[in-house]
């Protein structure tokens, strides 16, 4: 699969990142290089193989429905660039 | 042409835990803002999920209520968008293996002036979980937006059916079944006003008789039955003429305007669908084995269709009363609470369904808020089925218990409405009843019926309505032969 720079500009779109054109080109590289591996690895067999979706074979461990976190909104609205009232204030979202 | 319209929908059933999915942080509805919103919930750097227990038990008690295959493994996955109500960026999701499969659930779709009640089996395609993102507050503070995150992180079930549905009707049948059972199994709360229970509403038309899917539009976030009904005809019907005066459907999503009636497509966000799905490297997948099933499988209730079985061949129920009776787990836990403390149950069924039905409606209750408890009920019912009061008395009574009154015997007494059993006493009312009334006797051996009635009602007048009617009957029956 190739890649061209419309297709870079628009992945960094989707992940907010702000790229300018030389930028892309030098992403568009690695990218390419990065799908060339992939399609280097596709020419394994992997018939009759589970595909695993993490790289530890082992499962979820569960946690207790018992309430263990107190109240620390105080503690991390110091980090917020603005609040009012308890709430996290944000540039309007219009929806 | 004729249309068929063609309903699927998605159901978002916030699953009643005490913490959220992935961390110890309190659901409780109606916090201060962000009182609930920790380290996980508000997405500090660093912080890792570790899945609740109970939210996996309440996803797998849904999947062996509708008879679907529980996946061994599932696996979950990031849906990566921006919104700041979402501060990690992706909501944690599943999605290519979701722990709930293929299942089906069978809905009782009521009457109509066009047609008959009918049954019909709607189809889960799949049921995944899921966390909850936060809240959006507008126009607290001129120019921004506030975020309150408590509710992020709260778990969900989402509940996927197959396009199977074909009316508004069947539609919002399920849904009323959805949510009745959704609470009968105990892993939600059904309060639709706190947003524990959203329905998403995917709505396509086709020329009838044809097998390919119409383009759909996608109705969001309806939260009352009511709305969804409105929702869909208005959304069909506006299909339907957009097609006819040569449009075409553009697949949108769409929302109800309940003041206006009307559904209108929201703005389009650019690539909204583009959610770059991959399995989130922080959770590994979750094993469900035979033993959990077994074991959560044993603390399931019984569920409504085996109930209404069981209650047909035990209490000998009409399949009608029996379906009524276990519409609601607790309707049905009254009824059973009334049988067990000596109330006749084809009476209690009635009663039920009737008295007790009526006030609450008119009252906009539900049967937990019934003034009168189930004990109460069936010593009401035991002072019927022993002939102490008719049916016409004990209504009287009920009214007085409905004031909070549970005390049966003393409003019996009170009142003065025992039922009047004497043979003797009754044969002497009916012999003062006919000596004052020979011209309905002529008119009686005439052949006339309703003198025999107006006699039965002269009797029952002259006991002041305390007299066994069956008993006036059958003396009079007897007298006049």
């Amino acid at each position: 699969m190739a890649l061209n720079i419309p297709d870079i500009k628009r992945i960094a779109h989707l992940a907010r990142i702000e790229i300018d054109d030389a930028e892309a080109a030098q992403t568009l590289d690695k990218l390419s290089g990065i799908l060339s591996l992939i399609e280097e690895m596709q020419a394994v067999d992997t018939a009759g193989i589970t595909p695993m979706s993490h790289s530890q074979d082992v499962v979820q461990r569960l946690r207790d429905d018992v309430v263990t976190k107190d109240n620390q909104r105080d503690v991390f609205q110091q980090n917020a660039p603005a609040v009012d009232s308890g709430l996290y204030l944000v540039p309007k979202v219009i929806e | 042409m004729e249309w068929e319209v063609v309903i699927g929908l998605e159901t978002h059933v916030q699953l009643q835990t005490k913490t959220k999915i992935f961390t110890g942080a309190s659901t409780a509805y109606g916090a201060e803002p962000n009182t609930q919103a920790c380290d996980v919930s508000i997405a500090l750097p660093g912080v890792l999920p570790v899945l609740n227990k109970e939210a996996v038990a309440c996803a797998v008690k849904f999947g062996l209520a509708v008879d679907a295959e529980i996946a061994p493994r599932s696996v979950f996955a990031r849906k990566n968008y921006f919104y700041p109500d979402l501060p990690k960026g992706y909501q944690i999701s599943q999605f290519e293996l979701p722990v709930v499969g293929k299942g089906e659930i069978t809905i009782q779709v009521p009457e109509t002036k066009k047609q008959a009640a009918y049954e019909k089996v709607v189809g889960i395609t799949r049921a995944h979980l899921e966390e909850d993102a936060g809240k959006s507050v507008h126009g607290a503070v001129d120019g921004m937006s506030g975020i309150d995150l408590n509710r992020a992180g709260t778990p969900l079930l989402e509940i996927v059916t197959e396009p199977d549905m074909r009316s508004a009707a069947e539609a919002v049948t399920y849904a009323k079944k959805l949510h009745e059972l959704v609470q009968w199994i105990g892993i939600c709360d059904g309060n639709m006003q706190e947003g524990s229970f959203r329905c998403d509403v995917n709505v396509s038309v086709r020329p009838k008789g044809t097998q390919a899917l119409g383009t759909r539009r996608e109705i969001k976030n309806l939260n009352s039955f009511k709305f969804m009904q409105q929702a869909i005809a208005y959304e069909t019907q506006w299909q339907i003429e957009t097609i006819e005066d040569g449009g075409t459907i553009e697949q949108a999503t769409i929302l109800f305007n309940p003041d206006t009636g009307e559904t209108r497509a929201m703005r389009s966000k650019e690539e909204a669908n583009d959610y770059r799905y991959f399995p989130d490297p922080d959770l590994l997948p979750l094993e469900v084995t035979e033993e959990d099933k077994a074991r959560i499988q044993a603390e399931m209730p019984e569920l409504p269709e085996a109930m209404k079985a069981r209650f047909e061949s035990e209490y000998a129920l009409s399949a009608y009363d029996a379906a009524a009776i276990t519409t609601s787990r607790a309707v049905a836990d009254y009824f059973v609470e009334t049988v067990n403390a000596g109330g006749d149950a084809k009476l209690a069924a009635n009663w039920v369904m009737g008295g007790i039905s009526a006030k609450l409606n008119a009252e906009d209750k539900i049967i937990t808020d019934s003034p009168i408890e189930a004990k109460a009920l069936a010593l009401l019912l035991k002072r019927i089925a022993d002939n102490t009061i008719s049916n016409n008395a004990a209504k009287n009574v009920f009214e007085e218990m409905w004031l909070g009154n549970a005390d049966v015997d003393s409003i019996i007494e009170a009142k003065g409405l025992k039922q009047v059993s004497d043979t003797g006493a009754i044969e002497a009312m009916v012999d003062e009843v006919l000596a004052a009334n020979p011209k309905m006797i002529e008119e009686y051996k005439a052949g006339k019926e309703k003198a025999f009635n107006a006699l039965v009602g002269q009797t029952m007048k002259a006991s002041k309505g305390k007299a066994n009617p069956a008993q006036v009957n059958a003396i009079l029956k007897e007298k006049l032969s």
